[in-house]
């Protein structure tokens, strides 16, 4: 760990740890649509469920910023969630530096905790409106690292520096709203990243930011990602910002992943019809620049029914017979790129 | 007014009293909407684009007061029309489209009830069956089936709801929409596919459009003109490619080169540093200065006025523009 000495808390990678830090092995999470008892014998046990996440696989390596991508609907901040373990998953099993979180005790998930935080999207709705900014960073220190005050204050100030809100003292004792919108995501942050964790889910953490406070934060993330030895999952709709911040990306669509791969190389080539329909929708600041092809038919379809076979072929402008059928599976056509459709090759050309 | 302007917004001021003191969320603002255009108006939150938006309709009560200006529209003063009058205008002359339909429509009321409703409190003579056979055929060109007109809005997704506020307004023939985020909270092809529906109204309808929007990219994609507003001021005003090409302005310049681009390689995002002033103790002369990285002295004294910069109608309200100003400033140095 570089200079930072925040509570004396050091750690990181250590001889043979597994270069994964969180992997997922076909993950499913269902949320039924009604509950208990009753439901269930009167559905036979056939509780109809949102899909919300239908079988996902993939492995965050240690260090990189991961993109979850997709539209509403598509599951990517219930994988943020299943990751972080705020639900078990209805089935599958999610992997934290190599443990199996399913088979941890309740206080051993607790001392995990520490290692693993989130950003949200709302600053004002994760903050406690009531709690000075002092107490909200000095939390979690207190749960995990320290009850003496005089350091947790240490801690906290200098955490606040670090976000950029210096002299730390101005911000110590104010509360949430008498600080600008910018300030209090760097207030979430902060929040996030005063017990040095090893992950960092961040679930749109610049979507309600205007466009010169999302460069400053996402300048800030990227600095404390190097200074701390973060890993992020950066779950997001905006496939414009996560190319400035992603090394890998995943497409979701449905509960299902339909492409992951290097940012770079799933942008420059896509090889999967939606992939290819979502980067070509995202708006270009630039009047000159026009779209090449039309947008998909209809809209996301619910998750409590998906389509069969490929969930993406009722509006698939490449989708035949087998399409509705066979569901298709991830297969790696370019280096460290998988796409799940059966005519990738066709769309890679 | 020269006959393609359709709406005419001469030094407007729109003042919000707070407990604090009175806020200025439009200070003196000029600006021409055409017949037939596309103007995006845009610039950050707080900036005062979507109470420009609002007092065009003069829908401010409460806090909010106009307390100078005029609005021109279709040849009269909006300014001089008493407050009944106003209703005959709203909706029927002018529609609006805001960022969550979820909001604007009635969640109890069938979309066609909506609908016929309207269009025969604005217009009484109407039948409801002729309503109704205007509401079909309208909704289907917008591309949402006749069926669907007897659902309640909860029951349709978000891009449907945006639809049919548009619905509204071409029901009613206004000529022009104010869509105040229209896209915001949909979904990126939802949104794109809205956006090449709003360019298609606007040639078969004639339609006029100011659209207000935080986002760039829609701007650049659907926009004939582009107005930009910072700190309750209009910043610049010009042709879309102009602008975007040839920006002005140093606030509009900052501006787009911190828009994330999916289109461009290996481009850095700009970095604008500092935040905008506090309305409430707006800084002397221009108030984008104490961010400016071309300031002058001048900038610090004086407000810089909005005069044309360039090709056609390009304006902008910044001292680099003025010869004498930067002249004087060479020779101070």
């Amino acid at each position: 760990m570089p200079d930072l000495n925040l509570a004396g808390i050091s750690r990181g990678a250590g001889n043979g740890a597994p270069a994964d830090l969180v992997r997922l092995e076909n993950v499913r999470k269902h949320f039924p649509l009604q509950s208990g008892l009753l439901a269930n014998l009167l559905n036979r046990g056939h509780v109809p469920a949102v899909k919300a996440v239908d079988g996902v696989s993939l492995s965050i390596k240690r260090g990189e910023v991961f993109g979850l991508a997709g539209e509403s609907g598509s599951g990517k901040s219930t994988v943020g969630r299943l990751v972080l373990n705020l639900f078990p998953p209805t089935e599958g099993r999610v992997f934290f530096d190599g443990q199996d979180l399913s088979r941890l005790s309740a206080e051993e998930m607790r001392k995990l905790r520490s290692r693993m935080q989130i950003i949200f999207q709302d600053p004002m709705a994760s903050l406690n409106p009531r709690m000075t900014i002092g107490d909200a960073i000095g939390h979690p220190v207190w749960i995990h690292v320290t009850g003496d005050p005089e350091k947790r204050r240490q801690v906290v100030t200098e955490i606040l520096e670090k976000v950029g809100l210096a002299p730390a003292n101005q911000f110590y004792d104010k509360f949430p709203h008498q600080i600008s919108g910018g300030q209090r995501q760097r207030i979430v942050i902060a929040r996030a990243l005063v017990t040095v964790p090893d992950l960092v889910v961040a679930d749109e953490p610049v979507a309600m930011a205007d466009v010169s406070v999302r460069t400053l934060l996402l300048e800030l993330m990227m600095r404390l990602k190097g200074e701390l030895n973060l890993t992020y999952l950066f779950v997001t709709h905006d496939l414009a910002t996560a190319k400035y911040v992603c090394d890998r990306i995943a497409i979701m669509y449905l509960g299902k992943l339909c492409e992951v791969g290097p940012l770079d190389d799933v942008y420059r080539h896509p090889g999967h019809p939606y992939t290819r329909a979502l980067l070509e929708a995202v708006p270009v600041p630039d009047p000159r620049h026009r779209r090449k092809e039309p947008m998909p038919a209809g809209e996301i379809p619910s998750a409590i029914n998906p389509p069969s076979g490929c969930r993406f072929h009722p509006r698939c402008p490449i989708a035949r017979a087998n399409c509705a059928v066979d569901e298709p599976v991830l297969r790696e056509l370019r280096p460290g790129h998988f796409m799940a459709c059966h005519y990738a090759e066709e769309v890679l050309k | 007014m020269s006959a393609d302007v359709l709406c005419s917004v001469r030094n407007l001021i729109v003042e919000y009293s707070t407990r604090a003191g009175a806020v200025r969320a439009v200070d003196n603002v000029s600006l021409d909407i055409r017949r037939g255009e596309i103007l995006g108006l845009v610039g950050e939150s707080g900036c005062g684009k979507s109470t420009l938006g609002k007092a065009l309709m003069r829908l401010h009560t409460g806090a909010a007061r106009i307390t100078q200006g005029e609005l021109w529209f279709d040849g009269r003063d909006l300014m001089k029309l008493s407050e009944r009058e106003m209703p005959d205008v709203r909706g029927a002359e002018i529609g609006m489209v805001f960022q969550d339909p979820m909001t604007s429509l009635n969640p109890v009321q069938r979309i066609m009830d909506h609908l016929t409703e309207t269009m025969r409190t604005h217009e009484p003579e109407v039948s409801e069956a002729a309503a109704r056979g205007r509401a079909n055929e309208l909704v289907e060109r917008l591309g949402i089936r006749r069926e669907r007109l007897h659902e309640y809005p909860h029951q349709m997704s978000g891009g449907m709801r945006q639809r049919v506020m548009i619905s509204l307004a071409l029901a009613l023939r206004a000529k022009l929409v104010i869509a105040d985020e229209p896209t915001t909270s949909l979904d990126v092809i939802v949104e794109a596919k809205f956006l090449d529906l709003l360019k298609e109204l606007q040639k078969e309808f004639g339609l006029t459009i100011l659209l207000i929007t935080h986002n760039i990219g829609v701007v650049a994609e659907v926009a004939d003109r582009v107005a930009v507003m910072y700190a309750a001021k209009m910043a610049e005003v010009g042709d879309v490619r102009e602008v975007f090409a040839d920006p002005k302005h140093p606030y509009t310049q900052g501006l787009l080169r911190s828009v994330p681009n999916i289109a461009l390689d290996g481009a850095e995002l700009y970095k604008m540093e500092g935040a905008p002033p506090n309305l409430l103790h707006p800084p002397v002369g221009c108030r984008f200065a104490p961010r400016c990285p071309h300031v002058m002295d001048v900038c610090r004294r004086q407000e810089p006025s909005f005069d044309p910069v360039g090709e056609g109608d390009h304006l902008a309200a910044c001292w680099l523009f003025n010869e004498a100003a930067v002249a004087r400033e060479k020779s101070h140095a």
